[in-house]
């Protein structure tokens, strides 16, 4: 998967999770949780749903390193290649 | 033999927003449900061709569409439900009503705030270092220590007055503890009600039972209506499945299951919202714990429902919930009488906004606290029917101190009481909130049997789906995702 494909999959997760949110200009750099009102139990369900969709385990120690879009893709990229 | 990753008991508000939770994430998952109509405590019914709610007067914890941090945003978020799913029509305005001092207020809080301000001038500033104290009390985590709230609203407001007619309401919408309540449920309760605020689903409590159940089996749930749990199996502390009986007919008369059926269902994990003492009561040799380790909850309630040829307001009723108390202490314990006629609760629910269908006739709740034990004793059908129709007249006596005489208007009318309570919930005593002691953190002595719902102690509506959702989350999705990636690190 392409680094844009990442984000584009992280996005539609949140989308999911979070229907009533607007998506149309976050910013790769910002931490997701500071322009989403996103809590801990979001971050869960962010976490279950790389499993459920790309079979990716991220363990509790690394979901700092979700923190944002960029982190996200820096932190996906080798696990999810080939995906 | 059928197996399944976890079985819930009760299609009601947590037990579905479990089922929800768990379903989503591709587990395999049953709920039972006694009833033939979902919804426990939050139900409904038809009488005479009019829908009736039961329980629900209004949500509490009414939060605009994406409020950041709100319950209700949160739950959504969880479930995965949009804002505009649950239609809701915001409150005209409320009031808490006592002998010489009545509070109004709204959806914005700032309208309590100046009520408070200008009834009790002296006690202003400590008014509004409690509205600090109570925003940042950590109200939701599992395991918070309990404490109780009384000392503390002595301690922090001074003013008894004030104090009684702060207690009416929040203990009215959600006290299982006479004359007091644990501060975490209190601070829950006092946020959901004047901080947040209340609305109502357009078309009532059965718009969000039936989003529930629609989201619960489009993920994949299963669903037994008419079953319930005869007993639930163990084996060395260890819950394996449960053994179910089918239900039916209004005295839930308990009968053979059909041929083929399975009598007995496994799985390694049970959520329950039958509540605490009722769930281990389902556990073949479990001892029960003495009164003094875990009472039952001794709070019920009976309601009169009015439906009028016409609005509440073309009456002269404009507010939408009146909490009444006739003197200036509140007196919150189990009634005496048939019922507590001193103190209630006036809901007229046409006074919400509408957002495209008003109700076509009017409707006026009254509900006051009521005794399990005297009308538990009562034969059926009667004398409990000719006593039901003289406590309906009384409690309408109560209600036009209140308000002017609706009689006239009067097209048909409804009475539910302790016992209707316990027929819907299937709580001990038909006690509404359950009991005094919540058991936070779901745990119960037997390795993956947990509680949710009333006893797990979230209260009103959010809380109760915010119940069955934590519930789910931390004793078993979490689990299952730490474990998966402990496995793979």
């Amino acid at each position: 998967m392409q680094a844009t494909d990442i984000s584009q999959a992280i996005l539609d997760i949140i989308a999911s999770i979070a229907p009533d949110e607007d998506l149309s200009d976050v910013k790769p750099s910002v931490r997701l949780r500071d322009q989403l009102d996103l809590d801990s139990m979001d971050f869960l369900d962010i976490v279950m749903e790389l499993r459920k969709r790309y079979g990716v385990e991220v363990p509790e120690e690394d979901y700092p390193k979700l923190a944002t879009l960029d982190s996200c893709v820096e932190y996906l990229t080798p696990l999810m290649a080939g995906k | 033999m059928a197996r399944y990753d976890a079985i819930i008991i009760g299609a009601g508000m947590s037990g579905l927003s479990a089922g929800i939770r768990l379903a989503m994430f591709d587990k395999k998952v049953l709920i039972l449900e006694r009833h033939n109509i979902p919804g426990g405590l939050n139900s409904y019914y038809h009488k005479k061709g009019r829908p009736f709610d039961v329980g629900l007067h209004a949500l509490t914890n009414y939060a605009p569409k994406n409020a950041r941090g709100a319950p209700l945003t949160k739950l959504l978020r969880q479930l995965r439900i949009p804002w505009d799913a649950l239609r809701l029509c915001e409150q005209h305005g409320s009031e808490v009503r006592f002998p010489d001092v009545r509070l109004r207020f709204t959806n914005d809080f700032e309208v309590l705030r100046q009520q408070v301000h200008a009834a009790f001038p002296h006690a202003a500033d400590r008014f509004d270092a409690f509205v600090r104290f109570v925003r940042e009390y950590d109200d939701v985590s599992l395991d918070a220590p309990q404490v109780a709230a009384r000392p503390v609203l002595e301690e922090k407001l001074g003013d008894p007055l004030l104090i009684e007619m702060l207690f009416c309401p929040v203990m009215l919408y959600g006290s299982a503890v006479e004359d007091d309540m644990e501060l975490g449920q209190f601070c829950t309760m006092f946020k959901s009600i004047f901080l947040e605020g209340f609305a109502r689903p357009e078309g009532g409590v059965r718009t969000i039972i039936k989003l529930l159940r629609d989201k619960y089996l489009e993920l994949g749930g299963e669903l037994k209506m008419k079953r319930g749990v005869r007993r639930i199996l163990e084996e060395d502390g260890r819950v394996t499945g449960v053994e179910v009986e089918k239900v039916t007919g209004a005295d839930a008369h308990v009968e053979a299951l059909p041929p083929g059926e399975d009598a007995v269902l496994e799985a390694p994990v049970v959520i329950s919202s039958a509540g605490y003492l009722e769930t281990l009561a389902l556990i073949e040799g479990a001892t029960r714990p003495t009164d003094d380790e875990f009472p039952v909850g001794k709070l019920s309630y009976m309601e009169t429902i009015l439906v009028l040829d016409r609005q509440p307001r073309d009456l002269g009723i404009d507010q939408t919930i009146v909490f009444f108390n006739d003197s200036p202490r509140f007196h919150y314990r189990a009634a005496e009488d048939y019922a507590d006629l001193r103190s209630g609760v006036i809901c007229a629910s046409n006074n919400f906004a509408h957002v495209t269908d008003p109700l076509p006739e009017g409707i006026l709740r009254v509900t006051s606290l009521a005794s399990w034990d005297r009308w538990s004793a009562l034969a059926r059908p009667e004398p409990y029917a000719s006593v039901k129709q003289r406590w309906h007249d009384a409690q309408v006596d109560a209600l036009l101190r209140y308000v002017p005489d609706v009689r006239p208007n009067v097209v048909f009318s409804d009475c539910f009481t302790p016992r209707t309570v316990h027929h819907f919930t299937r709580h001990l005593r038909g006690a509404i909130y359950g009991a005094p002691k919540k058991v936070r953190t779901g745990l119960t002595p037997l390795n993956g049997l947990f509680i949710c719902g009333t006893d797990q102690g979230f209260l009103g509506i959010i809380g109760s789906m915010l119940s069955g959702i934590s519930i789910a989350n931390a004793r078993v999705l979490q689990p299952a995702a730490q474990g998966a990636s402990h496995a793979s690190s």
